[in-house]
């Protein structure tokens, strides 16, 4: 029986906090989802209905609340990515530790790139 | 002297049936395809919507009109809407899967699941074939500029 400390792919660690990590952000796109086509949706209702919804969008409460979602889907985007070459790459499986690091490294230039767009959309400069 | 009897080996295990099946063996493919599809239309989504120009602060009712009065878009988002809603549908499925463990808990849960993703599938394929850019009667100052021509 291997011991947690030998490290598996799976358990402790960059492969286990990937996973839960892949999972709570693929929920929560999700459910983001299904809010967002039915605001969508009210384009057929009138333009009014459309902006008035759309407006509360814009507020800074809201702004962070994108901030985050972005950070979700790039995490999940590119951690997906992963799990594909993982799965299909010859030498994925021996370097999905560097992997996972690469990852994040994306992930960080992707959030330290957007964060200052936003907040300028947000509060004007 | 007797002869004592081996059994052959792997027997006298009763292993659990296989759960593979071909169904199983193409959702794990369809994640993996839809993935990668996904991270362009969805990054290409959030660039044209939240990144160009003002961001969020321009959608509103004639921003939307303007983009799909364009087929490309239309097609962009049509293909969105269905990936990521069988994407995430499946992915629920398998999370639902793993923690219900009351075969009628897992039941109901994914009959809910289910008639919610095919309720957003329609209504998102309707709106983006049904939407008029220029609705007849409306105030002309929410509308897109091209609606005045
Ligand atoms: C805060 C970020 C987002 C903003 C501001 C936003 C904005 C919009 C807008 C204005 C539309 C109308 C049509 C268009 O512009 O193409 C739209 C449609 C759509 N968006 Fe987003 N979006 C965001 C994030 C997302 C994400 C993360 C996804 C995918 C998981 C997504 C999926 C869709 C889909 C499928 C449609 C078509 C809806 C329909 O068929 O009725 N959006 N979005
Ligand atoms: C941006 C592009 C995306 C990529 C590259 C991607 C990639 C993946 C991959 C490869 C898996 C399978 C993981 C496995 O079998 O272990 C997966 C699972 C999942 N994805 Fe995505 N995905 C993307 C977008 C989305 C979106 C938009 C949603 C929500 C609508 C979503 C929700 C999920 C869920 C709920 C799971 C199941 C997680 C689990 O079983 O632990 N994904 N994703």
């Amino acid at each position: 029986m291997a011991k947690a400390s030998t490290g598996t792919l799976y358990r402790g660690n960059e492969g286990m906090w990937s996973w839960v990590a892949h999972r709570v952000t693929g929920v929560g796109i999700f459910f983001f989802l299904l809010v967002h086509v039915l605001d969508t949706a009210l384009v057929r209702v009138s333009p009014e209905a459309y902006n008035a919804v759309i407006g509360t969008y814009k507020t800074p409460v809201m702004a962070f609340g994108e901030i985050a979602l972005v950070a979700a889907i790039a995490f999940h985007a590119f951690n997906g990515l992963r799990v594909i070459l993982v799965d299909f790459s010859k030498s994925g499986p021996k370097n999905q530790k560097k992997l996972f690091w690469g990852v994040m490294v994306v992930w960080l230039i992707i959030m330290i790139a957007f964060i200052p767009r936003q907040l300028m959309h947000t509060f004007g400069g | 002297m007797s002869t004592t009897s081996i059994p052959a080996p792997r027997t006298g295990y009763s292993r659990h049936k296989s759960t593979r099946s071909k169904f199983e063996m193409f959702a794990w493919l369809f994640m993996r395809i839809s993935g990668v599809v996904l991270v362009i239309l969805i990054f290409g989504h959030l660039f044209v919507n939240l990144w160009v120009g003002d961001g969020v602060q321009a959608i509103d009712f004639g921003f939307v009109a303007g983009k799909w009065a364009n087929p490309f878009w239309q097609i962009w988002d049509l293909l969105m809407l269905w990936l990521a809603m069988l994407h995430g549908t499946n992915g629920l499925r398998t999370i639902i899967m793993d923690y219900s463990e009351k075969p009628g808990t897992r039941m109901s849960l994914q009959v809910i699941l289910y008639i919610a993703s095919v309720i957003v599938i329609v209504l998102g394929t309707l709106v983006i074939f049904t939407f008029d850019p220029c609705p007849a009667g409306a105030d002309p100052s929410v509308l897109a500029e091209f609606c005045k021509a």
